[in-house]
């Protein structure tokens, strides 16, 4: 699995928000509001999969004695 | 000099009979300005330990009151600023330690405390004074300042989470993250959170979050337990560590009711570590919700952006009609005289008058009596028809 950033979700939903304004808006030619709704219908898409059911994952992170960190699944 | 300024004086220490020359007397702003500055350098800010009297908290927030101890008393001013922070008023006997700058009250010459801290002895401890010292230097260092405090990211992927690895915080920290938002990645850097060793494995802790990479939040925080317990969390070098987080943090320390230093100090309070994911995460179900309404009105946008464009294009149509229309006005109208002109000329509208038109048998016009000897079959045309007739 991609490891999604939270700056993907934030940045597609305050872009879909922006398409929908702008295809509200009467001002957009019928081109324009064409590759919006396209560009809206990929963010949309993006959207759902990183909201798609998955498992929280917990790790642990240690430092050795020599100051290297690990990181290793929680065994909770 | 024997015995104490307002003991009446002896003989031998009057002032001179005769006052001095004019040059050499002060007016008495100067004498009391010159009394407040020497009785605001003589302590500086200064604990004090006395019991309450006189009490009067004013309309506009500010309050007045004497400390006093069994030999001496102090009249107190604390400003509206300080009082905010004291919450409930104070009632007279109660006894107080107080952290105040003894001055001068120049309009009246009244020496004044100006209070700025009130902790009232009873229930606290050692331990409460000092995280109340621990508070004000946080403070003076402007690590309490509210324009310090970052925003929480909206969709955090990875959180740093410092509590203990077998505490009630971290199991229900994890039990909300699995309910709210499911993609998330919780870094648990484990540290003790109480007992005598606890804020510097707190700090230690810290120290680690800020070296992972691609953390959004820290969440520190402990679940409830005594206020000893919750002691490491009032520790200075644990609120100045929390402060010198990379990332937004979110304290949770305890119960509803308990507020540590930390949680003064941090980007946001949460009451328990339950509550604090509830402020970390969105929830998946509303965001879902709002994707959904995004999706809907994407839909509506372009449905309603092209039946615009319809309708205009239906417009556009009429116009091209009426164009059209005004090109074909003048022909028409030729037509229409033509028509007319075609008709008026036409040998039968003549006829319709009650004439008829003779013609030969090979369909010349008999226009004069000499085209028709007797004899000479013809044909007659009326406006209804033809009828063969003879010249006689």
């Amino acid at each position: 699995m991609t490891n999604p950033t939270q700056d993907s979700l934030t940045t597609d939903l305050r872009r879909l928000e922006e398409i929908v304004r702008s295809l509200e808006a009467e001002d957009t030619d019928l081109d324009r509001a064409l590759q919006l709704f396209e560009e809206g219908v990929s963010r949309l898409r993006a959207a759902r999969d990183r909201l798609a059911d998955a498992e929280v994952r917990v790790q642990k992170v240690l430092e050795d004695a020599a100051g290297q960190l690990h990181v290793t699944d929680f065994e909770g | 000099m024997t015995g104490s300024l307002f003991d009446p004086p002896s003989e031998g220490q009057l002032p001179p009979a005769h006052p001095p020359s004019r040059p050499t007397a002060l007016s008495i702003t100067e004498l009391v300005s010159t009394l407040r500055k020497s009785v605001e350098a003589a302590t500086g800010p200064v604990w004090v330990k006395g019991e309450v009297t006189s009490f009067k908290a004013y309309g506009s927030g500010h309050w007045y009151f004497s400390l006093c101890d069994p030999q001496s008393a102090v009249r107190c001013v604390m400003w509206k600023t300080y009082t905010m922070k004291v919450g409930a008023v104070v009632a007279d006997g109660t006894e107080v330690y107080a952290l105040g700058t003894p001055t001068v009250w120049e309009e009246r010459g009244e020496l004044r405390m100006s209070v700025q801290v009130l902790l009232p002895t009873s229930g606290i401890g050692l331990a409460q004074l000092a995280r109340e010292r621990v508070r004000s230097a946080l403070e003076k260092d402007g690590l309490l300042d509210p324009f310090r405090k970052r925003s929480l990211p909206a969709f955090p992927v990875r959180i740093a989470v410092v509590t203990s690895a077998d505490g009630a915080a971290l199991r229900d920290i994890m039990i909300v993250s699995r309910r709210r938002w499911p993609s998330v990645r919780l870094l648990v850097v484990p540290a003790k959170v109480q007992g005598a060793e606890a804020a510097a494995a707190l700090v230690r802790a810290l120290a680690v979050v800020n070296r992972l990479e691609r953390v959004d939040l820290c969440i520190i925080g402990r679940g409830g337990g005594s206020k000893e317990d919750l002691s490491a969390f009032d520790d200075e070098q644990v609120c100045r560590a929390v402060a010198g987080l990379r990332v937004p943090s979110i304290s949770a320390v305890g119960h509803e009711a308990d507020i540590s230093l930390t949680d003064l100090v941090a980007d946001a309070r949460a009451a328990t570590p339950s509550a604090a994911v509830e402020r970390a995460l969105p929830d998946r179900a509303d965001t879902l919700r709002h994707v959904q309404s995004l999706a809907s009105r994407l839909a509506h946008g372009l449905r309603r952006r092209t039946a615009l464009v319809g309708a205009r294009l239906a417009r556009s149509g009429d116009r091209i009609q009426v164009a059209m229309g005004r090109r074909l006005d003048g022909p028409r109208a030729q037509l229409d005289r033509y028509s007319g002109q075609l008709e008026a000329l036409s040998p039968l509208r003549v006829l319709g008058r009650g004439y008829s038109v003779a013609r030969l048998a090979d369909g010349r016009v008999a226009r004069r009596r000499t085209d028709l000897p007797p004899g000479t079959a013809f044909n007659l045309s009326m406006t209804d028809g033809d009828i063969a007739a003879h010249a006689d």
